[in-house]
């Protein structure tokens, strides 16, 4: 019988780059900057590492197809190394990948890192990836990221009869908290705080989304080294963080083929995160979650989502947005290093750099932005388009706990 | 009897006014002012002569048995494909039968009118028992040309049977003659224009008349059995001078529709008809004639069963349903006269794969989804496994049409990211009444009128043209119904 992730894996040590318009810094450099970090915070030798996952989505403009990059980038001594792409969850796959083969039991230490490298594109927001020779190419509108999301705002508008101006505050505040986050965050893209007044005045991308609705396109790296705790005890390691769930849910064209989803939500987000909850024994989100760092690449996004963690009732995101409850200093602080909005999202590493956040707190590391005893820490990913998408879940906590 | 048993239409919505294209180019061409009446019909960005076709024939399919056709003709001169069956693409746009005759007439502005003999000529055989012709002009014109202001974009469609008939056709007559008056080179883009007074005074004046009199006299008629004479002829003082010279007075005449949409090449003809048939009564008698190289006039007379048609939106109705803009350089864009910076967001590859285009050609040009016959779920696409999540079942769906199932915006958005030559994009789901839906393009609309919850219907446009290989795909997007 099955029995989950829940506490089979620790992690050793972890790296993330300084996120960013990096235009000195090639993707092979950004690798060995989170490499370095991770190994040397692990206290390992490159030998000891046994596999390696590596997690690049745009293959199109990034470091290219196939393992190999990682592989050569660090010089990883010819062991096994898999390359995963899965959206915007690619970082937590290979994540998952790397936490899976340990707590297999078929290696003792093994590394995750995501790289992606969007700044050499030559223009702003990120690459189209139609090859025009896809089965979709044909007849799906010619859409942007921020499109496609944006309509989660128009539904959601609708369904809970929510004024859109309204629901517009609700959306600049959730930025508005990121960019208070962001600003005292050394690593962040972002780093200046900004006003619900000049996040609702910004240009607009895509209705109703401004320009402050919109996460920064980012080039960036973060890794992890993962293993056993019987193993990290052996090693010395205290304060263990602990692997609790792991989770993916991936649609299967019902959200945009079938008539039972109104468009204001992510059916894959209100599953995988059961599940997730299920197999970290967390009973009440709400109340058990201390922190998290979620999708927003969008503000819509990130508003919607705190409905399908179930940390927000349904058509409560806007109340308890507004009343500050995921804010630093709120009851479930969101966001907590800046989010994608303002950390930066280069996506193969999105889902690293949010455990890394999360594995800071829970060890006490993070500075300016420590919380006051964290507990369970959640990550959340979403690729995709809001009808159709892969949401990745994780949850981290201390180990035994 | 035989004869036109339905007729449809179609006016792009979009009208330029002609005061405007003075305004902006007025200064490099004064003479253009004198044709500055009213405003032109202009295609949409996503609109192109095959475009309107379909929605010319969807219109005229209106209550009809399409499965029952089985000829379809298309008329034009602006077809997107040289060596490329466009009537079938509209016959698969609307998911007519595999085993009819489809053919393309053009090379001639009379085009409209011949492929309407040859039409009744298959059903007088016998051959055919449901011929659809279907003509259709987008022309394109260098800036500032006269003829920029007499051209209008435009389709018309008829049904041919001989089975209810609404208007009988009594006799056609022809004359050929190569009249140059204009030609366009095969590999050309625009026309090159002789003189506008010899055209008028030795093309029009007399060419017309020599097919006009040859039919009464074949028909042994005069002017007094005719109720309505339709020619055309964008020079509206020698249009009236035409018919009064043939005894017609101006009662009997049908305006050439200057002032309200311009010439609209190879339909025209046949657009004058279907207006003229959209008011007619039972027992009036029609003269159309279709002009070029020649000249070729037909005969009809009404029917009491035009009576019985069910209502459709037709000529009148596409005229009445507009948006006046005097945004010329929004024209000059779409016509590909201005050389605009895309970006570099806008080099995004747009090759077509045939293969795929092939084994797709029902749900991309038909917008053909499926149903499934366990539990009746419609979806699009059409696939091997339904989507009901409580169905699942495999190989169960027939072919499901919603070209013309009414529906309803589900989400939407305006996208300025996106690359577009009418921004914002706007684009959202679509949900179909009786279930399916679709994340689809929206057109013919200002992102300010669109709201969750209205109603849409769906038109058969441009999805994306590779200018490189001179390739047009073809999709269906929403119309809100504002």
């Amino acid at each position: 019988m099955a029995t989950g992730i829940r506490d089979k894996v620790v992690i050793l040590g972890m790296g993330c780059t300084k996120f960013g318009e990096r235009w000195d810094t090639g993707p092979e450099q950004l690798m060995v900057e989170a490499f370095e970090e991770a190994l040397k915070d692990a206290g390992v030798e490159r030998k000891q590492i046994q596999a390696a996952w590596f997690g690049s989505a745009m293959d199109e403009v990034n470091v290219g197809k196939s393992a190999v990059p990682l592989s050569m980038g660090v010089r990883l001594p010819e062991i096994p190394v898999t390359r995963v792409e899965n959206f915007c969850a690619t970082g937590t796959e290979a994540f998952r990948g790397a936490c899976y083969a340990v707590a297999a039991g078929v290696y003792d230490i093994t590394l995750a890192l995501g790289c992606e490298k969007l700044k050499d594109t030559g223009y702003g927001g990120l690459p189209g990836t139609n090859t025009g020779a896809t089965r979709t190419a044909q007849w799906l509108p010619a859409t942007s990221a921020p499109g496609t999301f944006a309509q989660l705002a128009s539904a959601y508008a609708a369904k809970y009869k929510v004024p859109m101006e309204d629901l517009k505050r609700a959306m600049a505040q959730v930025s508005v908290k990121s960019h208070a986050n962001g600003s005292i965050n050394p690593k962040a893209h972002l780093r200046k705080k900004v006003s619900i007044e000049e996040v609702m005045a910004a240009p607009l991308i895509a209705y109703p989304l401004g320009l402050f609705d919109c996460c920064g396109v980012s080039d960036g790296s973060a890794c992890a080294i993962v293993t056993t705790p019987e193993i990290a005890k052996a090693m010395g390691k205290k304060d263990l963080v602990s692997v609790k769930s792991l989770q993916i849910a991936v649609s299967n064209g019902a959200e945009v083929g079938y008539n039972n989803w109104d468009g204001d939500h992510f059916v894959t987000t209100a599953k995988a995160s059961k599940r997730a909850y299920e197999e970290a024994g967390v009973r009440n989100p709400r109340e058990e979650i201390s922190m998290m760092e979620v999708h927003d690449c969008f503000s819509i996004t990130e508003l919607v989502t705190m409905e399908d963690l179930y940390i927000s009732d349904r058509g409560g995101a806007v109340k308890d947005i507004l009343e500050g409850f995921y804010n630093a200093d709120g009851k479930v602080p969101c966001q907590i290093d800046g989010g994608l909005k303002c950390f930066g999202h280069p996506i193969g590493a999105s889902g690293l750099r949010m455990l890394y956040e999360m594995y800071l707190q829970l060890q006490g590391r993070a500075g300016q932005r420590q919380l006051p005893n964290p507990r369970h820490g959640l990550t959340h990913n979403l690729g995709g388009m809001p009808y159709q998408n892969v949401c990745s879940i994780s949850i981290v906590g201390r180990y035994g706990d | 009897m035989i004869g036109i048993t339905a007729f449809g239409g179609y006016i792009p919505r979009l009208r330029l006014s002609r005061k405007s294209i003075v305004q902006h180019i007025g200064w490099l061409n004064p003479a253009i002012a004198g044709g500055a009446q009213g405003e032109r019909s202009m295609c949409n960005f996503d609109e192109d002569s095959l475009t309107m076709a379909v929605a010319a024939a969807l219109d005229c399919l209106v209550g009809q048995n399409k499965q029952g056709v089985d000829s379809l003709y298309l008329a034009s001169t602006t077809l997107p494909f040289a060596d490329r069956l466009n009537a079938g693409i509209v016959s698969t746009a609307l998911n007519l039968r595999d085993d009819i005759v489809t053919a393309d007439f053009g090379s001639t502005q009379r085009a409209g009118t011949t492929a309407l003999i040859a039409g009744l000529q298959a059903i007088k055989s016998g051959d055919k028992k449901k011929v659809l012709v279907t003509a259709s002009d987008k022309r394109e014109t260098k800036a500032a040309s006269p003829y920029e202001m007499w051209f209008g974009d435009g389709a018309a469609s008829v049904l041919l049977s001989d089975e209810n008939v609404i208007a009988e056709f009594k006799g056609s007559h022809t004359v050929s003659l190569d009249f140059v008056d204009h030609y366009r080179g095969s590999l050309k883009q625009y026309d090159y224009n002789w003189e506008e007074r010899w055209i008028r005074d030795e093309g029009y004046a007399k060419i017309v008349p020599q097919a006009i009199r040859g039919l009464m006299a074949k028909l042994e008629i005069t002017m007094a059995d005719v109720d309505k004479l339709i020619f055309p002829c964008f020079i509206k003082r020698e249009h009236a001078g035409i018919a009064k010279a043939l005894g017609a007075t101006p009662e009997k005449v049908v305006d050439n529709m200057h002032e309200v949409c311009g010439e609209t090449g190879v339909a025209h003809p046949l657009a004058m008809l279907v207006s003229t048939l959209e008011a007619a009564k039972p027992g009036e008698r029609i003269i159309v004639a279709g002009y070029g190289q020649g000249c070729e006039a037909l005969y009809f007379q009404v029917t009491d069963a035009i009576q019985d048609l069910p209502p459709r939106a037709g000529i009148r109705g596409s005229l009445a349903s507009k948006e006046t803009t005097d945004n010329y350089m929004k024209f000059l864009k779409w016509r590909n006269l201005l050389l605009t910076e895309a970006g570099i967001r806008g080099e995004a590859p747009t090759q077509h794969p045939l293969t795929a285009m092939w084994r797709q050609r029902k749900q991309l040009l038909g917008l053909v989804g499926g149903k499934c016959r366990k539990c009746g779920t419609p979806q699009f696409p059409k696939t091997d496994i339904c989507v009901n999540p409580e169905c699942r079942t495999a190989h169960t769906q027939d072919d499901y049409e919603f070209a013309t199932v009414p529906a309803t915006v589900k989400t939407f958005t305006g996208d300025n990211l996106a690359a577009s030559v009418n921004p914002p994009n706007i684009y959202g789901m679509v949900q179909f009444q009786g279930g399916g839906r679709l994340v689809a393009d929206f057109t013919d609309c200002k992102l300010a009128d669109v709201k969750v919850g209205m109603p849409v219907k769906m038109s058969f446009r441009i999805h994306a043209e590779d200018k490189e290989r001179g390739f047009t795909g073809y999709f269906w997007r929403a119309v809100p119904i504002v």
